[in-house]
């Protein structure tokens, strides 16, 4: 019995050094040699100056900027999570109503005309880095409106920021939202 | 379902098609006591473990042995990782300045990763040091999947032996597990996962100022190499609240395909091994058969009805034609969500990439009953084949009270002394899920936990229990679960989840070691048919919906007739 104790409190310290110490510090050194913007979690810079991740939201509200989907946690990423709102809780209901009617008001679109469910639904992390593209052609002509730039010039800028399914069958199709603003904002310059 | 969500499920059963007999094969031989592929690598390094350990490998364990090794390990294991989190303030490798948790937090989390559960009451962000997730959590990740597998192994010799006393040593088959199986395959995918961009590095806060002038912590940490090895040993725990939602543990639609897969293959592939490990490729080819009809029928489902428009939102002027998307993420959509919604519950994995709390009242009802077959198809890491075995054992024997011939499974008769335990194993789960959480409906401070009324808060109660008592480990996350009840019944409920099915499990296998096959005759029911099979998933669809039916009524089907 104690020899057995023995091993298991000997097993655990082993399994620590190498499982728990040289596994995912091996992993952390060939990382950072073979892919350190991903491995540092794919940091985009401007001017020298660290704006977001390629992989996080923001919370942009600017009528010059595409929006990205709503998040219930303010898209902070030092708290990760969705609203765990069922699918039959009124609160849902009054909040995607709610979402569905600023989003209308703010893109210019008649009272009873479709959103699409990505724009007024909470994503499961609350930091979806991207937006449907039917959501993103909404709202072009509201960004082109704010930058005074020609619509079609924006749908075009959409287009190209749009990710397609990976292999034709995976996932869906999307649209990353900061790199969209960015170009944007390159497009100003 | 449009033609891409097929395309989905298809690439992910060719994917598992191609690799689980290879691994299947593999992982036969590594439990086999034979020769086996990579001998010349692995054999040095398990002999200085053994060294280390005291152990002699050659020096074979009585069942009652092995499990008095597994409950020393696993106590040892929850007062290791129990210590590390009580002290992370004080170790290094805390770069957000974290403090120690709570005894309650630190209690349920060590429970929790020591018993393959990851049941998660701390959001990994806002709780975890980088420490605490490389040395405690990652760490229990592999080896509490080992431990699985190793009762597994044990279990298969029981039924293949004839005549022996001993079943095994566990720290062989533990080590095994991890140098072999569990260590090379976590390494190649946390590769991969950073190729796709999975955070691993050792930083804090990268705070950016955004486009709009505000500033945003990017959070750092080793998340790759927890990811990999919580996907493959059926573990589940994220490391960050959102879990595989989380853009930085699963980014890309190839990423979470290759999770998805990730979440399946052991478990699959160990139904082959089995038939390996016990003479007769058939038997491992129709329990792995009886595992992947279910899921795949539970999973072609969940995808349907996540694919589907959430009839509460008809008023709403929502376009719905993507799918309910509250709580899902646009790069993976919803059909990939239901695929892994059906796949993480029909294994005791538990990770998930969307929020389960906000699933359809049928998707989230069935991923709830796929839990409660009792985690079969394929179900964790070595447990899943444990538990289908079981209810092969319980279908010989009521096949043979139907027929008036005493029961028999591979030549050996089936006795009191093995469905004394079988009915043990199988009754332990459900008296603990229902018995909380029939205690938890009528108590105010468990209800005060709730995020939704109505039938909906039923189902979260039952969906905590059902998770943590099948040690899968998701959660309807809206429930607060780090309250003392939640923390010490759940602690209690992975607990016998645990315990309460492997100890049986030793104890049948020790039984069926000692015993000699008789021929087979006439009258010998076949277990390697598709008949076989059928009757197979007939007893585990049975028994857990004469259990639970009840109360699923109450929670997710009243909640889809209301809507």
């Amino acid at each position: 019995m104690l020899r057995q104790l023995f091993a298991a409190l000997a097993m655990t310290a082993v399994a620590t050094v190498v499982l728990g110490l040289a596994y995912p510090l091996a992993v952390t050194g060939i990382a950072q040699v073979l892919a350190p913007e991903r491995a540092d979690g794919s940091l985009v810079e401007r001017d020298g100056e660290v704006v977001g991740s390629a992989l996080l939201a923001q919370g942009f509200t600017g009528p010059e900027y595409f929006h990205p989907r709503p998040s219930a946690v303010d898209h902070d990423p030092r708290d990760s999570g969705g609203s765990n709102l069922g699918p039959s809780a009124p609160a849902l209901a009054a909040d995607v109503a709610a979402r569905a009617a600023a989003y209308r008001g703010a893109n210019g679109l008649a009272p009873d005309a479709p959103v699409p469910v990505d724009a007024v639904t909470a994503s499961a992390s609350g930091l979806d880095p991207h937006i449907s593209p039917e959501n993103a052609r909404l709202q072009a002509d509201r960004v082109a409106r704010a930058r005074g730039l020609d619509a079609a010039a924006v749908r075009a800028l959409v287009g190209e920021h749009t990710v397609p399914r990976a292999l034709g069958v995976l996932g869906e199709p999307g649209v990353n939202v900061l790199g969209l603003n960015l170009a944007l904002d390159r497009a100003a310059d | 379902m449009a033609a891409t969500a097929w395309g989905q499920f298809l690439a992910l059963v060719a994917l598992l098609a191609l690799t689980a007999p290879v691994l299947g094969r593999y992982a036969g031989a590594v439990y086999g006591g034979g020769g086996a592929p990579g001998d010349r690598l692995f054999l040095p390094a398990e002999r200085l473990v053994y060294r280390i350990c005291g152990v002699d490998p050659g020096r074979e364990q009585h069942w009652t042995r092995y499990a008095f090794s597994l409950l020393a390990f696993g106590l040892v294991s929850f007062l290791a990782l129990y210590a590390l989190l009580r002290l992370q303030g004080v170790l290094p490798l805390n770069p957000l300045g974290l403090p120690g948790l709570d005894p309650h937090a630190a209690f349920n989390a060590s429970v929790s990763f020591t018993t393959n559960t990851n049941w998660q009451a701390y959001a990994g962000e806002a709780a975890m040091s980088h420490l605490s997730q490389m040395s405690g959590l990652t760490v229990q990740n592999f080896v509490s999947a080992a431990a699985g597998m190793a009762v597994m192994a044990a279990f298969v010799r029981g039924i293949a032996r004839r005549g022996a006393e001993t079943v095994g040593n566990f720290w062989v088959d533990l080590t095994r597990g991890v140098v072999r199986i569990l260590l090379p395959l976590s390494f190649l995918l946390a590769l991969f996962l950073v190729g796709q961009g999975v955070v691993q590095n050792l930083n804090g806060h990268t705070v950016a100022t955004t486009v709009e002038g505000a500033a945003q912590a990017i959070p750092g940490g080793p998340a790759a190499s927890q990811v990999a090895v919580k996907q493959l040993g059926t573990n589940g725990g994220g490391f960050f609240d959102a879990n595989s939602a989380h853009p930085f543990e699963n980014p890309t639609a190839l990423s979470n395909l290759v999770q998805t897969w990730a979440i399946l293959i052991v478990p699959f592939s160990l139904a082959l091994a089995y038939g390996h490990l016990c003479g007769d490729r058939r038997q491992g080819r129709a329990v792995f058969a009886t595992m992947f009809a279910v899921w795949a029928l539970v999973s072609v489902a969940v995808m349907l009805l996540e694919s589907a428009a959430n009839p509460l939102l008809a008023g709403t002027g929502a376009d719905q034609a993507a799918g309910h998307l509250e709580g899902k993420e646009t790069r993976l959509g919803a059909a990939a969500s239901g695929l892994w919604a059906a796949s993480t519950t029909g294994t005791s994995n538990g990770s998930v990439n969307a929020m389960h709390d906000s699933l359809s009242p049928l998707g989230g009802g069935l991923s709830m009953l796929h839990m409660m077959f009792g985690e079969v198809s394929p179900g964790g890491a070595g447990v899943g084949l444990n538990g289908m075995l079981v209810m092969v054992l319980l279908t010989v024997f009521l096949a043979g009270l139907m027929t008036g011939r005493t029961p028999e499974y591979l030549g050996k008769k089936i006795t009191a002394a093995e469905i004394k335990p079988v009915v043990l194993y199988l009754l332990a789960v459900p008296v603990v899920l229902l018995g909380f959480a029939a205690a938890s409906a009528v108590n105010g401070a468990a209800l005060a936990s709730l995020n939704n009324t109505g039938p909906h808060g039923l189902s979260e109660i039952l969906y905590a229990y059902a998770s943590t008592a099948n040690n899968n480990g998701s959660a309807f996350a809206g429930l607060d679960a780090s309250t003392p009840w939640f923390t010490v019944t759940t602690g209690v409920a992975m607990l016998a989840g645990r315990f309460l099915l492997l100890i049986p499990v030793l104890a049948i296998a020790g039984s069926l070691a000692r015993k000699r096959p008789v021929p087979a005759g006439v009258s010998t029911l076949p277990t390697h048919t598709p008949l076989f099979g059928g009757l197979v998933v007939a007893v585990v669809v049975v028994v857990a919906g004469l259990t639970f039916l009840p109360a699923l009524t109450l929670g997710p089907l009243a909640e889809y007739f209301a809507l």
